[in-house]
């Protein structure tokens, strides 16, 4: 569904992303793991347009996607997460997730009709906030969440815009065991559903949820393959899980 | 909270509304022509907060916008008057309307096409460097005075309305203002006004959901420049005198002024700025005339002191929260 061939990237001589072929199939959820720096979230950056690769090419659906900005990439059915939260703290919860929605309906210059009074946005916004299970928050501005109801906030909005595939950044950067736990069993719903692709440093999460691993050292692609395969392998436990278990 | 706020504001736009008149039949000929100025500088305030207040964009060059607007009465009248240009001759208010706030539109088309592709203090510079092409070019053209101006000879004409009763100007720049106010906060809480907001918060999620925000941005400026230029229209039918003085750089700053004053990202703020401004203006003006060194430092000290402006004082909420709650519900 999403590839990527001979993807490159440099940073003032460093190389962040180094001719990376990447193959994430349709209706799997692919977890993109590896060390601290290895390039993890340029590479995210890269497949959702928001950075350019200095060359290789993306292609998503069997359509070239290179370069493409990042706009135009959820109309065609790829929605991202940010690892750092990013969402709009001065809205309300559905305010949050109606604007995502007003994004899927095409163009919004609407100049005025009260947008928080059309039914079109606002229904379906309860449904995404019960879907994440933000629904008894749903007025609440959403400066006074707490960090794990914005990472569920963050998936709402990625699915308001009816994607056929997920770019997850981090989904559980900073949260409790509680809030991975229930963050987890949001995932685990939306698997198989939604085509996936997340990069994660929890080990428990990406092993118990992945249906394949890919693993990102210096840029670089070591391996990819099964959850089995990936703790098999002797280059990715010299590489990255033997010093993950030190840490 | 903002039930102070909203009675503050009735109690202030009602004052507005009657104190000016009432001085005016009660012989204190003085005060509507004050007030006349004050409402429409709150107007190209408004305009300018549509920007800087909800999408968060700081134009330091909405003088030109109502020196584009002034313009248009003045070159019309002029020709009218004095032969050439046919085509634009024209003593109808409606025409100057028309030339004034077509004029600010496509002046903002244009130059925000180029501004808005940067951002932070590129876009404030450069919004201002358009502004001052503008002000050179009005310097050169000898033919309206150049640096000296041009005196209107007649205010705009609309059948039933005669502006140059310093009453029916109020009523005229008054209701203009509540009405631009009332189109503010339509805009504002519309689908179109929701993506400005979140872009102000956050402009690349709003454009990993899929919307280009330029576009968006670029509406926004065009909408802004079109009102200012509208306000345009008025000043010139209130000082009869175009000069290019009007679109001085210090002017768009005074108008930055007014919106951080009173409180950017609230409807009302503008007016509040443009209020404490004018009369700030006339008393210290009165006591010396180095009267900008008092008014300057006290700018600084209410953006230092006093968080989201003289609204935000009346709404008792913790630093920073009543700009960026008004900026989701402006009516509550």
């Amino acid at each position: 569904m999403l590839n990527t061939r001979a993807l490159h990237k440099e940073f003032g001589g460093v190389t962040a992303t180094d001719r990376v072929d990447l193959q994430v199939t349709s209706g799997e959820l692919h977890a993109l793991i590896g060390p601290n720096g290895a390039g993890k979230t340029t590479l995210i950056s890269m497949l959702s347009g928001m950075l350019k690769p200095d060359s290789g090419s993306i292609f998503f659906d069997n359509q070239d996607i290179t370069g493409l900005p990042a706009h135009v990439l959820p109309g065609l059915g790829l929605a991202r997460s940010f690892q750092i939260t990013s969402v709009f703290t001065e809205l309300c919860v559905l305010d949050n997730i109606a604007l995502a929605i007003q994004a899927a309906a095409g163009h919004s210059f609407r100049f005025w009709t009260n947008a928080r009074k059309d039914k079109t946005l606002r229904q379906p916004a309860r449904q995404y906030a019960d879907r994440v299970g933000l629904l008894p928050r749903c007025d609440d501005t959403v400066s006074n969440l707490s960090h794990g109801e914005r990472r569920q906030l963050e998936i709402a909005m990625a699915l308001a815009t009816q994607p056929r595939m997920l770019l997850l950044d981090e989904p559980m950067a900073g949260m409790g065991p509680e809030e991975s736990r229930e963050m987890g069993e949001l995932l685990k719903t939306l698997k198989g559903d939604k085509t996936i692709l997340m990069v994660e440093h929890d080990m428990d999460t990406v092993f118990s949820l992945a249906d394949r691993i890919s693993v990102l050292v210096y840029g670089k692609i070591i391996a990819t393959g099964s959850t089995e395969e990936i703790r098999a392998n002797p280059d990715v436990q010299r590489a990255y899980l033997g010093t993950a278990a030190d840490a | 909270m903002h039930q102070v706020r909203g009675i503050a504001t009735f109690v202030i736009m009602a004052l507005l509304a009657t104190a000016p008149v009432l001085a005016y039949l009660g012989g204190a000929i003085f005060w509507i022509d004050i007030a006349t100025r004050l409402v429409i500088l709150a107007i190209a305030a408004v305009s300018l907060n549509l920007l800087l207040g909800f999408a968060g964009l700081a134009s330091f060059g909405h003088a030109a916008f109502l020196g584009i607007g002034a313009y248009a009465v003045g070159i019309p009248v002029y020709h009218e008057t004095y032969g050439g240009l046919d085509w634009l001759a024209s003593y109808s208010g409606w025409v100057h309307l028309a030339v004034g706030v077509g004029g600010a539109a496509l002046f903002a088309l244009v130059t925000g096409a180029v501004s808005l592709r940067t951002k932070g203090v590129h876009f404030i510079m450069i919004t201002m460097a358009f502004s001052q092409m503008m002000y050179y070019a009005l310097v050169s053209l000898q033919d309206y005075g150049a640096d000296d101006g041009l005196s209107i000879d007649l205010r705009s004409e609309f059948t039933g309305l005669n502006l140059d009763d310093p009453l029916t100007l109020y009523a005229v720049c008054y209701g203009s203002l509540l009405l631009v106010i009332f189109l503010s906060w339509r805009i504002v809480n519309s689908r179109f006004g929701q993506v400005l907001v979140a872009a102000k918060s956050n402009e690349e999620r709003v454009r990993a959901l899929g919307i280009n925000t330029y576009r968006y941005q670029l509406v926004a400026y065009v909408i802004s420049g079109a009102i200012c230029g509208f306000a345009g229209v008025l000043m010139a039918n209130y000082t009869v005198f175009i000069s290019p003085s009007m679109l001085e750089w210090s002017r768009s700053g005074e108008l930055i002024f007014m919106v951080v004053l009173g409180g950017a990202a609230f409807l009302f703020g503008p007016v509040f700025g443009a209020i404490v401004f004018i009369l700030l203006e006339f008393y210290l003006s009165r006591f010396t005339i180095y009267w900008h060194l008092p008014f300057g430092l006290l700018l600084i000290a209410s953006v230092l002191f006093i968080k989201g402006g003289l609204s935000g004082l009346l709404t008792f909420s913790r630093a920073g929260t009543p700009g960026a709650s008004v900026a989701g519900n402006p009516k509550e």
